[in-house]
């Protein structure tokens, strides 16, 4: 199942086409080997990064390999995100820094209007992406649930709109799904539903939402066991996407037998 | 004595050194001219120089000037 769906319904972005439509995030994960294990297991084939100081790896440290080199090792592709950005300049700077450093026109951009909602300022948001788009970015732009936002950020030549489900972090789930349903049935380009995923269930709903791909962090690197949930979210993801194609049965107010009632022997 | 700031911190700068030899002593990893690692390898590294990006193929024709302030970046953990 995984290997046809694998095949036949891959995630088409710049004309990349990926086989996993589960993309993850490398933050919050303890250690570099158990980070390697987890993204093996959800079958990711894009990943974000955060672009930071470069330090030397510490003494003694295992393997020597740092996340670039983990990434090119299992044939991930690379996707430089410019968290703890708060201004459009400081996006930019950050977008060139990453494709300089990791040779890549893709940016997952992230322009955050403070640290304790860690929500999208729409404002600098827009200027970002006119500003990258005209530098020649893919922009995959991480944006607030709003309908109106999404549609704009497209315009303005975004590769994918990445709406949130929930507050980075939070792990509460899709707050509102009708605005997810409102922004996938506008959109042209991929939606990407980004942030807020608290567990398996809450990809499968984003994905029958019709969102073309789900992006998670946190919810696989916190867990308890990070394999075993990586795994539930490769499944999860399929799962939801089967459904969102397979055409779901309306919701009724009374029930429906499904087993006929003509027939019945006398009893 | 002559020095820059390197990723914030102040760090000596001997005469004539190049931003190639210092991403180098930085990294532990030998450079070629072109600023990719002579081990074949990718080095995931970005320079800034006062706030401008120096691309890799002009690190070996980029020397350090007194004071500059030098950025050093890569790929960390993150969402």
């Amino acid at each position: 199942m995984t290997q046809t769906l694998t095949q036949t319904d891959p995630l088409v972005i710049d004309g990349i086409p990926l086989g996993s439509r589960l993309i993850m995030g490398t933050g919050g994960a303890p250690s570099l080997d158990g980070l390697g294990a987890a993204l093996v297991a959800s079958g990711t084939e894009l990943t974000t990064v955060a672009m930071r100081r470069y330090s030397a790896p510490a003494a003694g440290s295992t393997g020597g390999t740092n996340l670039f080199d983990l990434l090119i090792e299992n044939n991930i592709r690379v996707l430089p995100n410019t968290a703890g950005c708060f201004t459009a300049r400081e996006a930019l700077m950050t977008a060139e820094l990453g494709r300089e450093a990791l040779e890549t026109d893709w940016v997952k951009l992230e322009v955050i209007a403070d640290e304790h909602t860690l929500l999208p300022d729409a404002v600098e948001l827009v200027e970002a992406t006119e500003a990258l788009v005209a530098r020649g970015f893919k922009v995959f732009a991480y944006t607030n649930d709003d309908p109106v936002l999404a549609l704009r950020l497209e315009q303005l030549g975004a590769a994918a709109v990445m709406p949130l489900g929930a507050p980075i972090g939070t792990g509460l789930g899709i707050l509102n799904p009708h605005n997810i349903e409102l922004i996938v049935s506008r959109a042209s380009v991929p939606v990407i539903l980004d942030a807020g995923i608290g567990t398996a269930s809450d990809a499968a709903l984003a994905m029958e939402l019709g969102c073309d791909a789900v992006l998670l962090a946190s919810a696989v690197t916190r867990a308890q066991d990070p394999v075993a949930m990586a795994q539930a979210f490769r499944h999860a993801v399929i799962g939801g996407r089967l459904a969102a194609q397979a055409g779901r049965i309306p919701r009724r107010t009374h029930a429906l037998a499904s087993s006929a009632m003509e027939g019945r022997p006398d009893l | 004595m002559s020095t820059i700031q390197l990723n914030g911190a102040t760090h000596p700068l001997a005469a004539g050194t190049t931003l190639s030899q210092l991403v180098a002593t930085v990294t532990g990893r030998e450079l070629l001219p072109t600023g990719k690692p002579a081990d074949g390898g990718r080095l995931g590294v970005a320079v800034a120089r006062n706030s401008g990006i120096v691309p890799r193929s002009q690190w070996s024709a980029t020397a350090l000037e007194l004071n500059d302030d030098i950025e050093i970046v890569t790929a960390v953990q993150g969402g």
